[in-house]
């Protein structure tokens, strides 16, 4: 009886090693770097390609970008255990502060979202610390109602514009601004945080999904961790929503709405979650994929949830993780039991 | 008399209508060494959680060095000095096993000792690993967990409690499920932490072993404590015979 299996071989190079990097040749040192360095270049890059690619594909960037950047926070939250329907929360709360900021003081959006993105994340914060005790299921439910709570406050109350939303806002500077501010500030938040969970304080993190009584057994305050990760997935939550409102210069109740909350938590399990670059390549795949879908009007979200599908039945561990096993590994068929 | 540095009074915990530790009082010296025994289900594990603060007594106080930890979160009570192992491990299974370490040498308590500080964990880890056994030459300390065998998480679960630096460890059944050799290897680090100084509190049901460490015994049963003192004494005695040890001779 001869069977045959599959075995997976890592390439051999010592990357690092205790915080030397031991690279021998230019070869290697491609090898790590052009993972990381390509879609960095294509982002940077994409921008000054108006002429190419036209402006339409350029504000499909900017939804990606916003999208890449609320999977970024629904991975965060993720990796501490914390698994959040509403990551359009972070979006709105940044959307409104921002936009009550420019409507009172009438400050440069320059101040005004930095400043917004701080108190908002803080609200949020706050606003969360009660609930970061559930888990699962429990804290699923409660962080998909909040967004709707605070649509519905607004719709109720008429404050900040009720159903009509806050009009006329002002713009951001310039055209370059506008594309690069959310580049940038997903470059720097992609890999802000995957160097985050790789310290130490990031292996407790990683520990707190795992088993939290166990962390709280080595002497770990998790309620107190917990609401210092919500208050950074906040903060990329908040900026996001703080450049949209600016941006369009325009607030209103969609800023609560339930695609924000969705669209990203789709996006990282496509792309694979837990390792941040899943999430950002999920959003990069799922939102030019529904642009591209657009010519056949509503079929497109047919033909969205059919690739959904296919994707996740296939490749149950994401994109990500599947480029990446590729790529570091090689792959060979081996014999397994007796030969005849 | 030395004040204690456990001091246990009328400790109470019903689940439903069970009462799983039903009035328990005892003081534990500094440096002293108790095993606590009993049939299954005598609450053994219970009082363990009520002192470190995993379930919430219904009445009654613990003291640790004279001041008042009853009810605190279980995060502060590892604080203070007692550090604990599961009976069922639970280590952080996605993570390499001295990352597992990364955890109670990241808290409060440990930031003033060696290790506590950045860019040293990782040694640390590794070395208090070698100290229980994880061979460093075949590479044991970076596998990750969920593919060591069960003993290795064991005395993962022995390691993560030293890397707090206790004055008090609790050892719940830190035995079972490990193989005779592995005992065997386990058994000096158990005595060298005792010669350091530090009190222990063992919680097994194997005696032979538990015998050679202890030099006091409490007997439960039905949440109730039936028996206190040294293991000879607790050997003859009739009731914890009754209840546990069995009539022939141990």
């Amino acid at each position: 009886m001869v069977s045959y299996r599959r075995e997976r071989i890592d390439r051999g190079i010592k990357a690092r090693c205790n915080g030397i990097f031991a690279l021998s040749s230019y070869r290697e040192m491609l090898y790590l770097l052009l993972p990381r360095a390509i879609p960095v270049v294509f982002l940077l890059i994409f921008p000054l390609l108006e002429g190419v690619v036209g402006l339409y594909w350029e504000k499909v960037l900017v939804i990606t970008c916003i999208i890449a950047f609320l999977s970024l926070s629904w991975d965060l939250l993720a990796s501490v255990g914390l698994v959040s329907l509403g990551q359009g929360l972070f979006f709105g709360i940044g959307a409104y502060f921002v936009a009550f900021l420019d409507n009172s003081l009438g400050w440069s959006p320059l101040f005004t979202i930095p400043l917004a993105s701080l108190t908002g994340a803080f609200f949020c914060a706050v606003l969360l610390s009660p609930i970061v005790r559930l888990r699962g299921i429990y804290f699923a439910m409660i962080s998909l109602a909040l967004p709707l709570l605070f649509a519905r406050i607004i719709e109720a109350t008429g404050i900040l514009g009720g159903t009509e939303g806050l009009t006329g806002l002002s713009s951001l500077p310039n055209a370059w601004i506008e594309l690069y501010m959310p580049i940038i500030g997903l470059i720097v938040c992609l890999f802000g945080f995957r160097r985050l969970i790789n310290t130490d304080y990031g292996v407790v993190l990683q520990g707190i999904r795992d088993s939290d009584r166990t962390v709280m057994a080595g002497g770990i305050n998790i309620y107190w961790y917990k609401i210092q990760v919500v208050f950074i997935s906040a903060l990329a939550g908040t900026f996001i929503g703080a450049f949209s409102t600016h941006y369009y210069q325009f607030v209103g109740m969609s800023a609560f709405a339930i695609d924000l909350s969705i669209l990203p938590l789709t996006a990282a399990i496509l792309g694979g979650a837990g390792t941040f670059a899943g999430a950002t390549l999920g959003a990069f795949i799922l939102i030019p994929m529904s642009e591209i879908f657009r010519a056949f009007g509503t079929l497109r979200v047919v033909f969205n949830c059919i690739i959904l599908l296919v994707f996740i039945v296939a490749l149950p561990e994401g994109i990500f993780h599947y480029i990446q096993r590729k790529y570091h590994q090689f792959e060979r068929v081996v014999t397994v039991g007796m030969k005849k | 008399m030395k004040e204690p540095i456990l001091r246990i009074a009328n400790l109470s915990k019903k689940f439903g209508g069970v009462k799983a530790v039903d009035g328990i009082s005892f003081d534990l010296e500094a440096k002293g060494s108790l095993g606590i025994i009993g049939p299954n289900g005598s609450g053994k594990t219970t009082l363990v959680n009520l002192i470190t603060g995993f379930v919430k007594p219904d009445s009654g106080t613990v003291f640790f060095r004279g001041k008042e930890i009853t009810g605190f979160m279980p995060y502060r009570i590892v604080n203070f000095g007692i550090a604990r192992t599961f009976q069922m491990v639970r280590p952080l299974y996605k993570l390499p096993a001295f990352k597992n370490l990364i955890v109670p040498l990241y808290s409060p308590r440990v930031k003033k000792f060696r290790g506590g500080k950045y860019g040293e964990r990782d040694e640390v880890a590794v070395d208090l690993l070698e100290e229980v056994g994880f061979e460093r030459d075949s590479l044991v300390p970076y596998k990750v967990a969920s593919i060591l065998p069960h003993g290795y998480l064991k005395r993962l679960e022995l390691a993560r409690c030293l890397a707090v630096r206790p004055d008090l460890i609790i050892l719940d059944e830190l035995f079972s499920g490990m193989s005779l050799s592995e005992v065997a290897s386990t058994l000096p680090i158990i005595e060298k932490i005792k010669e350091e100084g530090k009190t222990l509190i063992m919680i097994e049901h194997r005696l032979r072993e538990l015998f050679r460490i202890v030099d006091r015994l409490l007997v439960l049963n039905f949440g109730k404590k039936i028996g206190d003192g040294s293991p000879q004494e607790m050997k003859n005695n009739e009731e914890v015979r009754k209840a546990y040890l069995g009539t022939e001779v141990v």
